[in-house]
């Protein structure tokens, strides 16, 4: 029998629950020549800030224990080029296209918003949270108030379903992620990078340019699922889930734990195929259990 | 273009003190690499030594459907790289990055190494149908010295320094490119190695005018242009400068476009 993979957020059908996560994926023209793109259910593309942007000093990558760092700073063409020159190239291709955003200001997210609504994107995804620029963006992810400002403002320009990304360096994500759903977000994904800091012990100095970085990969997984655990409780718009997922296996773990979809990140830096094989381990799993719906394990989890 | 592929490791030897040669077989990857690319290898399955591990294809052989790689055993994933037997398998990405330009053009050429930056330059040799061709390696010690035949086999000359004065002349090859450069009227110059090494050759060949490309080294994420992790600054119009990435635009770039910090 054949498993329904397809899965509607916000609207946006999808045609399985698989998302590029971004940042890892760029504008999916580097894995274009390993894989069919295709057979992905979205690509959420390289942050986007309404200029270009240089992004942080090298090294910007540093392995830890089942991880890694990053502060490559939001490097990216600027939201104009983006869609003059790689949108094109992605609508070429049937994945659902999200548009990650960064901005200095909350003016710069309305500006943006305003500007890809016309533009043949599928949703907005609000980067509230990057832990590596140090203006303006970090603040607005990390109290619910801040949340709560953004996500309004930045709604009333929104013509496409809002995805507000979270952040896991705050106390409560469910406090963040209600902020998000009471200021009108369509939907929220979840995690971005935890803050974190590797040091060279020979140099005594942080192995990253920038000091601190983002934590993503398997090192974040448990984490990230009992965030999506969290915040799924707590909300009734759709939850997208990410951090660590290598293999279906690990995708299910956020599914069952409510998420209605998954994004892989630092997997696909790895493996250019993490996103399909991911979902060929949720279909597996899916027929396992004898279901028929992707869909039908979210949230399908019992608790001891 | 570059595959995923899973490659099978036909030999693998200590050539010298923590240094290691290994054979891998792959049509496809010998068939078309060129000078200065490199593979990704992912040294071990799971979380260990997470991220993909780049090294440069040292040489190819076309016959044969084999490369080689030669790799100093650093920390951990080229720890387990040492570790692999022939008929291990190994998950590569690769060929990746752009290439030195070996044209016909280039008759008189000087190739500078040092340390693990020798070992592409060797693929370098092997493609360049220069008649004048001058090999200048650095390395720490003596027992650090490898490749030395393989270098004097395909060079017209070649000179080796040590920084100790273990073997060869003591100091750095860039020295005694210097002493070279004024009356052998090279007419290009490549170059792989420690960034100051980078820095003095570039320097030369801007003094002298001659074109030089040099092999960058990044600290890398993903190795094909995805993550933009491997960042280096460029050149950019009249007195500007941008990103670029050593994956992805390199790792071999014209010395007049990389702009040393
Ligand atoms: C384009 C390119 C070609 C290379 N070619 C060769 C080669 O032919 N032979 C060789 O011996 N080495 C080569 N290197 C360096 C080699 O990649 C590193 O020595 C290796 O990644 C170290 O891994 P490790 O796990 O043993 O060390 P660790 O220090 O434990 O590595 C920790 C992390 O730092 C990264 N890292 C450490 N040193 C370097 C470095 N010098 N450059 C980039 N990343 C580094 C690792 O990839 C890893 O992500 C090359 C590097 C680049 C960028
Ligand atoms: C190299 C790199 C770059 C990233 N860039 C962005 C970005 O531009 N915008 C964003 O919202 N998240 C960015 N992220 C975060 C990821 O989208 C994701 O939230 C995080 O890495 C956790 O998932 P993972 O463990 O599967 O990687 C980046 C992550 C990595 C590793
Ligand atoms: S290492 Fe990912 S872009 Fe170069």
């Amino acid at each position: 029998m054949d498993i329904d993979m397809s899965v509607d957020i916000c609207g946006i059908k999808l045609k399985n629950p698989v998302i590029a996560a971004s940042g890892t994926f760029g504008f999916g023209r580097e894995h274009a020549g390993f894989i069919d793109i295709n057979k992905l259910g979205g690509i959420s593309v390289k942050g986007l800030t309404l200029k270009p942007r240089m992004g942080n000093r090298p090294p910007r990558v540093a392995e830890t224990p089942a991880g890694m760092l990053n502060s490559v700073g939001l490097q990216n063409p600027g939201v104009h080029y983006f869609i003059e020159n790689e949108l094109p190239f992605l609508r070429q291709h049937t994945a659902a296209v999200i548009a990650n955003i960064a901005g200095n200001t909350i003016d710069e997210y309305c500006e943006m918003t305003e500007i890809l609504s016309d533009a043949d994107i599928d949703a907005i995804e609000l980067n509230v949270s990057c832990p590596n620029v140090r203006e303006g963006c970090i603040a607005f992810g990390t109290t619910p108030a801040g949340i709560t400002e953004i996500t309004q403002q930045v709604k009333r320009y929104a013509k496409k379903p809002l995805i507000v990304k979270l952040t896991p360096n705050v106390s409560s994500i469910a406090d963040t992620a209600a902020a998000a759903e009471s200021a009108g977000a369509d939907a929220v994904s979840l995690i971005n990078t935890l803050l974190g800091m590797a040091i060279d012990v020979e140099t005594r100095r942080p192995v990253l340019a920038n000091n601190t970085g983002g934590l993503s990969g398997p090192a974040v997984k448990p984490v990230a699922v009992r965030m999506v655990y969290e915040v799924s409780r707590t909300v009734k718009i759709p939850v997208i889930g990410m951090g660590g997922i290598f293999c279906g296996n690990d995708a299910v773990e956020f599914m069952l734990a409510g998420a209605d979809a998954v994004m892989v990140g630092t997997a696909n830096m790895i493996y250019p195929d993490a996103c399909i094989k991911v979902c060929m381990g949720i279909e597996q799993y899916v027929r396992k259990l004898g279901y028929s719906r992707a869909a039908d394990i979210t949230g399908s989890l019992e608790m001891n | 273009m570059s595959k995923h592929m899973t490659n099978i490791i036909t030999g693998i030897a200590e050539i010298a003190e923590g240094i290691f040669r290994m054979r891998i077989s792959s049509g496809y990857i010998s068939a078309n690499a060129k000078p200065g690319q490199f593979v990704n290898i992912k040294c071990c399955e799971g979380n260990d030594a997470l991220l993909r591990r780049p090294i440069s294809i040292c040489s190819v052989d076309r016959p044969g459907d084999t490369y080689d790689i030669v790799f100093q055993k650093k920390g951990g994933g080229t720890g387990m790289l040492a570790g692999k037997k022939p008929g291990d398998r190994i998950d590569v990405l690769g060929p990746l990055g752009n290439s030195f330009d070996t044209g016909a053009r280039h008759r008189r050429i000087a190739v500078v190494g040092g340390g693990i930056g020798v070992f592409p330059l060797l693929f370098v040799l092997d493609d360049s149908r220069a008649i004048v061709r001058r090999s200048y390696l650095g390395f720490r010690t003596s027992k650090l010295v490898v490749l030395e035949n393989e270098f004097r086999f395909r060079s017209s000359s070649l000179e080796i320094a040590t920084d100790d004065g273990s073997y060869g002349t003591k100091g750095f090859a860039p020295d005694i490119l210097r002493r070279d450069i004024s009356v052998e009227d090279f007419d290009m110059i490549y170059a792989c190695g420690p960034e100051p090494m980078l820095r003095k050759v570039s320097q030369l060949a801007g003094e002298h005018n001659i074109e030089c490309q040099i092999s960058l080294e990044q600290r890398m994420g993903c190795g094909f242009g995805t993550c933009l992790a491997c960042a280096c600054k460029t050149a950019n119009g009249e007195d500007g400068w941008k990103y670029s990435h050593v994956c992805k635009d390199g790792p071999v770039f014209n010395s007049r476009s990389i702009i040393f910090d």
